[in-house]
């Protein structure tokens, strides 16, 4: 009785472990299917771009170069828009991320301070800017009525704060520092600045990491405030500089001083578009590997608690 | 940024005005550097979002440079002259219903992939394999929307596109998908879901590594399969998530981003894709109708608040989980 109960179980447990297997190739298979369709354009691009552009043409490059040239690479970076494009677009995402990390700080930091009299309803006028702003019009009048039309400061004031981010600091400051730290400062005879100076952001450098990213690459990517603001080209960043190259296709020959045949030109500009996707990514995809850490830990702060 | 019902509720302690006043003071007495900090702040929201929300007034008036939003003359029919435009104007329906059906369609579409994908992820047990899909489906998060339409551009042109290519190679006509306007949505959505999905399913995922893995344990010794443990632990384990953030997902159906349709439009498409966003910019920015847009923005974001404030009470009935 006790025997046939054994082999029972026994093949109750092979069965389940045929089937743990079939189930486990089916992930992994779907695994690797997902992560070739994602790689897919993204290798697509990179070959295309050091691709000779007849090869492009003709269909013979499909997923690794074919003609293997860097002469697209050549013309972008010998191009004045696109390096005036590099310089305007490392200028202002630097400056404004700074910006940025000082404001955000300087508005979470009281509002982490949980006896801080007033704190609710600062942070209820604060976050009602979240869910209803008053959108494109009235927001380019503003920066015209201010004279900061044509300036790069109209790319980085409006955007001061991120509501969103501020309420991740401010959810990091009070959630992960102890009070216990911030009292005995105080006993020490800390100011509030003080404390924050020297206790707060030393022991916040994770969350300041994560936030870094978060403005960082929006600054990087944005080209729209730049579209709609900036009249003269040679303070155009790079995101907008590219759109005009990308979209603006026609004029591609006279933008590169060309001489050669239209036929030629647009044959150039096929691996050309190529090259300059990847040039223009190429920070993010070297500093990518470093921000995926903190990047995932800021998702998850931000989607934890409010 | 979502909240529990019992979390976070500041204990409502009845004070009488004398106290209250004495807390505020000894507060403005401890924290006299914070306030100062508060105050560049304070000025920033003002300057930077209140003034603007105020000068919406401008989408009743008739807006003229020299006299402001403020002493610009009254828009017709009470004021209300833009709005009736808007809603008599031929194209009104067509835009209404464009940016319905390109966010309920990339919400049904777009939804579910991200929680598979969680799913898929947290059944790997190799933990290297696990970090390639994840870093790798993360990436295309990071890459602008103007690099996307530049690459959807350059793959899918009808004559140098490695799609189209393959597509003459089995023997068909080649598609030129940007001058198609039925393939706007598809490349739409499909597009977001490409550079999306990865990204939002760091949430589910972090939801899954909550799962007690003793639970999964005792099914196991019980006889369960790994199927029987997704179908009976894992999925029911994500579904307060996932209702959450599908509530939340359809409050904001009449708010679609304007720039990637802005980038993916032509005249060739642009009876598909011309949105709200996009016409306001057209209007507004282009055309300097500037009341006109001002009104057509302001009748959106009424809008996105209604269905805001209609979602967070149905989410706090179902899930006693709200924004605020």
């Amino acid at each position: 009785m006790s025997e046939i109960r054994a082999t029972s179980i026994k093949e109750r447990k092979i069965k389940q472990h045929g089937f743990d297997l079939a189930f486990d190739i089916i992930i992994k298979v779907l695994s690797v299917l997902i992560i070739i369709l994602v790689m897919y354009p993204l290798i697509y691009v990179l070959s295309a771009s050091l691709s000779n552009p007849l090869a492009i043409t003709r269909g013979q490059v499909w997923l690794f170069p074919k003609q293997f040239t860097l002469e697209a690479y050549k013309s972008v970076f010998g191009n004045s828009k696109i390096l005036s494009g590099y310089k305007n677009t490392i200028l202002i995402t630097g400056v404004a991320t700074l910006i940025n990390l000082a404001m955000t700080t300087i508005c979470a930091y009281p509002l982490s301070r949980k006896d801080l009299w007033g704190r609710n309803v600062i942070t209820i006028f604060i976050t009602f800017t979240m869910f209803f702003s008053a959108g494109m019009i009235p927001n380019y009048l503003l920066i015209r009525n201010l004279g900061l039309l044509n300036s790069h400061w109209s790319l980085i004031l409006p955007g001061a704060i991120s509501v969103y981010n501020m309420l991740i600091m401010r959810n990091y400051f009070q959630n992960s520092i102890p009070d216990e730290i911030i009292e005995a400062s105080t006993i020490d005879g800390c100011s509030n600045i003080q404390i924050l100076l020297r206790v707060v952001i030393p022991l916040s450098k994770s969350i300041y990491a994560v936030l870094l990213i978060f403005y960082a690459v929006g600054h990087w990517n944005s080209y729209f405030d730049a579209m709609v603001y900036l009249s003269s080209e040679a303070k155009y960043p790079l995101q907008l500089i590219l759109r005009n190259f990308l979209l603006e296709s026609t004029q591609i020959k006279d933008d590169l001083g060309l001489t050669a045949t239209i036929a030629e030109a647009s044959l150039s500009y096929v691996s050309l578009q190529y090259a300059i996707i990847v040039v223009s990514s190429l920070p993010l995809v070297i500093a990518y590997p470093f921000m995926q850490k903190y990047f995932t830990k800021g998702v998850m702060i931000g989607a934890v608690k409010g | 940024m979502l909240k529990s019902k019992k979390s976070n509720r500041v204990t409502g302690s009845v004070l009488t005005r004398k106290q209250r006043a004495k807390t505020a003071k000894r507060s403005l007495i401890k924290y006299w550097d914070l306030y100062l900090l508060l105050i560049p702040v304070l000025i920033f929201f003002i300057v930077f979002k209140y003034r603007p929300i105020a000068e919406l007034i401008m989408a009743f008036k008739n807006y003229k440079f020299n006299l402001g939003a403020w002493n610009s003359p009254w828009a017709n029919s009470f004021g209300f002259g833009h709005f009736i435009r808007f809603f008599k104007n031929a194209y009104f329906k067509e835009i209404v219903w464009n940016t319905f059906s390109l966010s309920a369609l990339n919400l049904i579409f777009g939804f579910p992939i991200p929680i598979i994908l969680a799913l898929i992820m947290n059944e790997l047990t190799n933990k290297r394999f696990k970090n390639t899909l994840q870093m790798v489906t993360y990436a295309p998060h990071f890459i602008s929307t103007v690099i996307l339409v530049a690459i959807m551009e350059a793959m899918l042109s009808p004559s140098t596109g490695v799609i189209n290519q393959f597509i003459s190679a089995l023997g068909n006509e080649p598609i030129y998908f940007f001058g198609t306007p039925s393939w706007f949505k598809p490349m739409y959505i499909i597009s977001g879901i490409w550079q999306n999905a990865g990204y939002k399913s760091i949430v589910f995922l972090a939801t899954l590594s909550n799962i007690d893995p003793q639970h999964i344990e005792a099914a196991k010794i019980d006889g369960a399969n790994r199927f029987h443990v997704m179908r009976y632990i894992t999925i029911p384990a994500i579904i307060p998530t996932a209702v959450i953030l599908l509530i939340m997902d359809a409050g904001k159906v009449m708010n679609v981003g304007f720039e990637k349709a802005f980038l993916m439009q032509n005249d060739m498409n642009v009876r598909v894709s011309e949105v709200i966003s996009t016409y306001v910019y057209r209007s507004g920015i282009e055309g300097a109708q500037f009341s006109y847009a001002a009104a057509v923005g302001l009748f959106n974001s009424v809008i996105n608040v209604i269905l805001l404030i209609l979602v967070n009470k149905i989410s706090k009935k179902l899930t006693e989980t709200s924004l605020w």
